[in-house]
């Protein structure tokens, strides 16, 4: 217990924090008001520093844990990406405001404040992210997907005092609460199909299943429901309907945080529970991954295919940039679920690692993505966190026309992260893809990569505009009245994050190895906790038929 | 990689981006200097490798050894062999040539003209050297990006949907080409190889049995689709008339001098090889489709007025007869084929800068404005004539060495597993094809050439009284006009077109020194093509004796028309092969004789 505690201590500091930079959000004295967003960027890297401390080998193998490693990738990743995120808001959020308190304008009023619950939302919400990597059953893992999601709701509504901000978070919500109650509503099914709310029980449950002819329905059931709520989260079709709505409604750093911090989130829930469904057993009663089931395969299949299409036909008709982002962050989420399809290495025996090189994991490369795609999301959406019109955020194309004139730096970070979410060579976006397809490839899934190929060729019409309105065109009566928000922190991040991607190519094989480790390291713990699994007593009657299931089949 | 070699390569890979970074912070009006002298700097390296190069009769790759590795199996290995080299100085000969073109046409946002160039120039080299799939492809897609912003930066009025255009078409196809490789790879790796892009290791694995034949077709098919595109091919080369049509003159010159060749190179170097027995079976196709750009195309030039359009649309016709000559699969075919990829690089890259020059001058590349310049240009008139001599084929020129080599290796392709070096087409329709490359070819061209250099003197300016110098009226992007530029050629741009002139003469009469080390490695690349042809017509026969078997239980006499033909007959005479009799049915052997 002592040792679970241990492993989730950066996310106590990220929930501990929340509440200093609440209490210092409504501080009487600017400083304080002012010191906000640095306490917060501190906390996050202080957090992200912890989960390398606290991340022993040993710790991690004793918690109940079905991907151990993924904690350690997946925080990293969470924490500087949130940190970016916070760089970007950096002098955005209630500027307004406090340039009325400080000209007079305005008596202080501490309830109209909202610097600091913008960034303790934040921090809560990147906290729930964290706590998911950490989930050993289907309570922990739902609590902490609604405390992703929870706050988001409310930074939305806080973030602009533009009406189209509150109709955004009524929508969000609504919808949000509606994914939640799919998403419990299968958690309850997989609880039926196995007897139990743990990760490593499901999975056990699953692997006997498949090994005896097949999962059984209800469990197919639960995971549909599983993935539909999900696909909210990640914001993949069906559900992905109000992703233009809410990105365009909220501010500009905001909608940067919605592309990655819940979607990372409802990658990684998928990525654990669809763990607990690639397994089976082979001759010797040993757990091997396997593809998914069949009906499951094909629903994420059709998922897949039509998040990517939709995503990026709907991109394609959009004149407003933050719509055309919210298009491109939907059809990225369908290649990303390539990998999902792709699944765990198939590799010789239980805990094989896959040193050899020889078998591609799919949840590998959709790691990768993730990776890369922070990276892309911070260099696209940097740019337009920094540029500002009279005030009001920058919103068509033609408020980019000719960029570079005025703004070179941003023009070239909007372009290369463009060309980076195009795919395009040597840049980080196309080693993401290339990973992504060669597994989709390896696992048989070519039609899919073809599809997928098809589509980046369809997205390079949209991208384009954002590559070459900032480098090639002239400026125009709109333009020109652009100038750079006051803080230099959005500029030096998206400046960072395209550089980032220039350069990270050259950094491949670590940014791959601990994508491995990530995922790879799931087989080693299941054995050994399988006999533990019973904490809630509810699987008791479950676990003691398993062995003579197993036995039955050896034979 | 720390051998000579690989030095020398990196170096050339490196001067260029180099040389970009200095243009990106020096001072607006050094940019061309830069740019010239850092393209020359790689010039000159590249003539160091040619002189270092030890395979130039072997087709052999130099240097053999692999670089270190990125993750899954993408390495950057360098190497190249005669047909990369020469490429690769096709490349760095034209490219300081082109910029020197560009240096007055070019009149705004002048660092990024000349930075982006070298990017592109680093680009290409790269594609040229790899040996690396993925390598290759880094060098293949890059060059669109440079080129988008040469032609929507600085070209013409319609310059953002041509540039889009450009990058959609030659995207979409790359990506598919990409999925393609990397089946290869997946499929490689499924059967517990080490993952690798290696383009040696990608090929013998194709050519293995743990291959399919529909596996092969797939993949060969992705691949070809990508690099058609490129070429560009009959029914994908709308976006390069109008990419054309749009580019600046040094954007245009290297479009046709290099890039269309990564297309071709591509398909000699990476799709040939990977898979004969597809190839051959999807060769029919490619080859009806060659035939037709050769006669279409043609026709499509005579209703050209744009000179420029003119000369785009003749690239694809000749490219055409490039590919046709590929098709072929013999080694006087392959050879002609690689050798017109450079004269053709030659020869339109300076059609091109001729164009430039007279349009810096009119401000119109209208036929219909233009006419009788020769009386005012008569140093332009003489390399506008040379240059359309050696684009039509006149015998001398470097053009007539290489057209003659593809139609001669088309037309001993002929159906017939008799030969050593059987082949799909045959003479009938060379026959076309010939009459389309040779006849129609050379009287479009001559007939532009007819009307802009002879003829009366039509000036687009004259009309007003000003005369062309002052005519400000038609001042286009950059808002500059003709000033400062004499009315003939200035010595500028005489040294820019001469080397080509020389080399175009030198490569007409002594074209053996580029031949010799062509053949070697155009002969390694289709080894295994004799083989894949014979079995391809083997099945074919016996589709077609199972097809006359059973035609010959109802109406014996059928059987004996399809003899009348040539390439029946060919087909005949290696029936009496042992291997292929023992194949067919009883009936169909007794009926034959």
């Amino acid at each position: 217990m002592i040792n679970q505690l241990t492993l989730i201590l950066p996310e106590i500091l990220l929930i501990v924090g929340a509440v200093v930079v609440t209490v210092l959000g409504v501080a009487r004295s600017k400083v304080w008001r002012d010191a906000v967003p640095t306490v917060t960027v501190i906390l996050l890297l202080a957090s992200c520093f912890l989960v390398h401390v606290v991340s022993t080998e040993d710790r991690l193998s004793q918690a109940p844990l079905i991907m151990p490693g993924l904690g350690l990738y997946a925080k990293t990743l969470l924490l500087v990406g949130a940190a970016a995120l916070v760089l970007l808001g950096f002098g955005l959020i209630d500027r307004k405001l406090e340039m009325a308190f400080a000209s007079g304008r305005a008596a202080f009023d501490p309830i109209r404040v909202m610097r600091g619950e913008y960034h303790s939302f934040l921090l809560l919400s990147v906290a729930g992210a964290c706590l998911l990597c950490n989930a050993p059953d289907l309570i922990w893992l739902f609590l902490a997907i609604e405390l992703v999601s929870l706050p988001t709701y409310i930074m939305v509504a806080t973030s602009r005092a533009a009406r189209r901000a509150q109709e955004a978070a009524v929508k969000y919500f609504f919808l949000g609460a509606m994914s939640s109650a799919i998403l419990l509503y299968g958690f309850a099914l997989l609880y039926g199909a196995t007897g139990t709310l743990q990760l490593s029980g499901i999975r056990e449950a699953f692997a006997m299943q498949a090994a005896q002819g097949g999962v059984g329905t209800l469990g197919i059931i639960g995971l549909t429901m599983v993935i539909l709520g999900l696909c909210y989260k990640i914001s993949a079709a069906p559900m992905h309907i109000y992703a233009p709505d809410v990105y365009e409604g909220a501010a500009t750093p905001l909608t940067a945080f919605l592309a990655f911090v819940p979607k990372a989130a409802g990658f990684l829930a998928l990525i654990l529970l669809l763990s607990t469904a690639s397994y089976t057993l082979n001759a010797a009663n040993e757990m091997v991954a396997a593809r998914l089931p069949q009906p499951i395969m094909a629903l994420l299949w059709m998922v897949s295919v039509l998040t990517m299409t939709l995503g990026n036909i709907g991109a394609l008709l959009q004149k407003s940039l933050k719509r055309m982002l919210a298009y491109s962050s939907i059809a990225h989420s369908g290649y990303m679920l390539i990998g999902l399809i792709a699944g765990p290495a198939i590799v010789d025996g239980f805990g094989g690692s896959n040193a050899g090189g020889s078998a591609l994991s799919g949840t590998n490369a959709a790691l990768f993505y993730l990776l890369s795609y922070a990276i892309m999301n911070i260099a696209t959406f940097g740019p337009l966190a920094s540029l500002e019109r009279n005030g009001e955020e920058i919103e068509t194309l033609d408020d980019i026309a000719g960029l570079r004139q005025r703004h070179p730096g941003m023009a070239a970070s909007l372009a290369i992260g463009a060309a980076s979410l195009i795919g395009l060579p040597p840049l980080l976006g196309f080693w993401a893809k290339l990973y992504l397809f060669a597994a989709g490839i390896e696992r048989g899934q070519t039609i899919l990569v073809i599809i997928a190929a098809v589509n980046s060729g369809v997205s390079v019409y949209y991208y384009l505009k954002l590559l070459s309105e900032p480098l090639v065109a002239a400026t125009n009566a709109r333009s020109e009245t652009i100038s750079a928000s006051p803080s230099m922190w959005p500029r030096m991040a998206s400046i960072v994050t395209a550089i980032m991607l220039v350069v990270a190519p050259l950094f491949l094989t670590k940014a791959l190895d601990a994508a491995n480790a990530a995922s790879a390291a799931d087989a080693r713990t299941a054995v050994r906790v399988a006999p533990t699994t019973d904490t809630l007593g509810v699987s008791g009657d479950d676990q003691p038929s398993a062995p003579e299931v197993k036995v039955g089949l050896g034979n | 990689m720390s051998s000579l070699p690989s030095n020398l390569m990196a170096a050339m890979l490196l001067l260029p981006l180099i040389g970009a970074g200095i243009i990106a912070a020096a001072p607006r009006l050094l940019a061309k200097h830069i740019a010239v002298g850092s393209s020359l700097a790689v010039f000159a390296i590249s003539i160091m490798l040619a002189w270092q190069f030890p395979e130039w009769t072997s087709g052999r790759f130099w240097p053999n050894n692999s670089a270190s590795e990125l993750a899954l199996g993408v390495s950057f290995t360098l190497g190249i062999d005669s047909v990369s080299l020469l490429l690769i100085l096709l490349t760095t000969f034209l490219t300081p040539l082109a910029l020197l073109g560009s240096y007055t046409s070019v009149a705004h946002r002048e660092r990024e003209f000349y930075a982006w160039f070298l990017v592109l120039l680093s680009a290409m080299l790269l594609a040229f050297m790899a040996r690396d799939v993925i390598a290759f492809y880094v060098g293949y897609e890059f060059t669109i990006v440079p080129m988008l912003f040469l032609i929507a930066i600085f070209g013409g009025d319609n310059r953002r949907y041509a540039a889009i255009k450009f990058f959609v078409f030659t995207f979409v196809a790359s990506v598919i080409t990409l999925s393609g490789l990397i089946y290869v790879a997946a499929a490689r790796a499924q059967t517990g190889l080490p993952w690798s892009f290696g383009l040696a290791e990608l090929q013998s694995f194709a050519q293995s049995n743990d291959f399919s034949d529909t596996q092969r077709y797939w993949v060969f098919v992705a691949m070809m689709i990508g690099f058609c595109v490129k070429v560009p091919f009959f029914p994908v080369h709308s976006w390069l008339p109008l990419a054309h049509d749009q580019a600046p003159t040094g954007g245009s010159v290297i479009l046709a001098g290099t890039l269309l060749k990564l297309g071709t190179y591509g398909i000699y170097r990476v799709a040939l090889p990977m898979a004969p027995g597809a190839a051959v079976e999807i060769a029919p196709l490619l080859i009806t489709f060659c035939i037709i750009a050769i006669v279409a195309i043609s026709l499509v030039c005579f209703a050209q007025k744009d000179v420029k359009r003119l000369v785009a649309y003749s690239s694809v016709s000749h490219m055409g007869v490039a590919m046709l000559g590929m098709l072929a699969l013999n080694p006087v075919g392959v050879s002609g084929s690689v050798l017109y990829m450079i004269n053709h690089g030659l020869s339109t890259g300076a059609l091109f800068l001729c164009i430039g020059m007279m349009y810096e001058r009119y401000h119109t590349k209208d036929m219909d404005k233009l006419g009788g310049l020769a009386k005012k240009m008569p140093i332009w008139a003489f390399f506008m004539v040379f240059f359309t001599m050696t684009s039509v084929g006149l015998p001398g020129l470097n053009g007539f060495v290489s057209e003659v080599m593809c139609l001669l290796g088309a037309f001993s392709a002929r159906p017939s597993t008799a030969l050593e070096w059987p082949g799909l087409i045959g003479p009938r329709w060379m026959l076309i094809a010939g009459v389309g490359s040779v006849i129609f070819g050379a009287l479009y061209m001559l007939y532009m050439v007819g009307r802009v250099v002879w003829g009366p003197l039509k000036e687009p300016g004259h009309g007003h009284g000003h005369g062309h110098e002052s005519s400000h009226g038609h001042a286009h992007a950059g808002g500059h006009d003709n000033h400062g530029l004499p009315p003939d050629l200035s010595a500028r741009e005489v040294v820019t077109l001469a080397p080509i002139a020389a080399l175009c003469l030198f490569l007409g009469v002594q074209p053996w020194y580029v031949l010799d080390a062509i053949g070697p490695s155009a002969t390694t690349t289709i080894a295994a093509y004799p083989e894949a042809v014979k079995n391809y017509l083997r099945t074919q026969q016996e589709a077609e004796a199972a097809k006359g078997s059973l035609a010959g239980e109802t109406t014996p006499e059928i059987t004996v028309s399809p003899d009348a033909t040539s390439a029946t007959g060919g087909r005949i005479s290696s029936l009496s092969d042992g291997s292929a009799t023992s194949h067919l049915p009883i009936s169909s052997a007794t009926a034959t004789p």
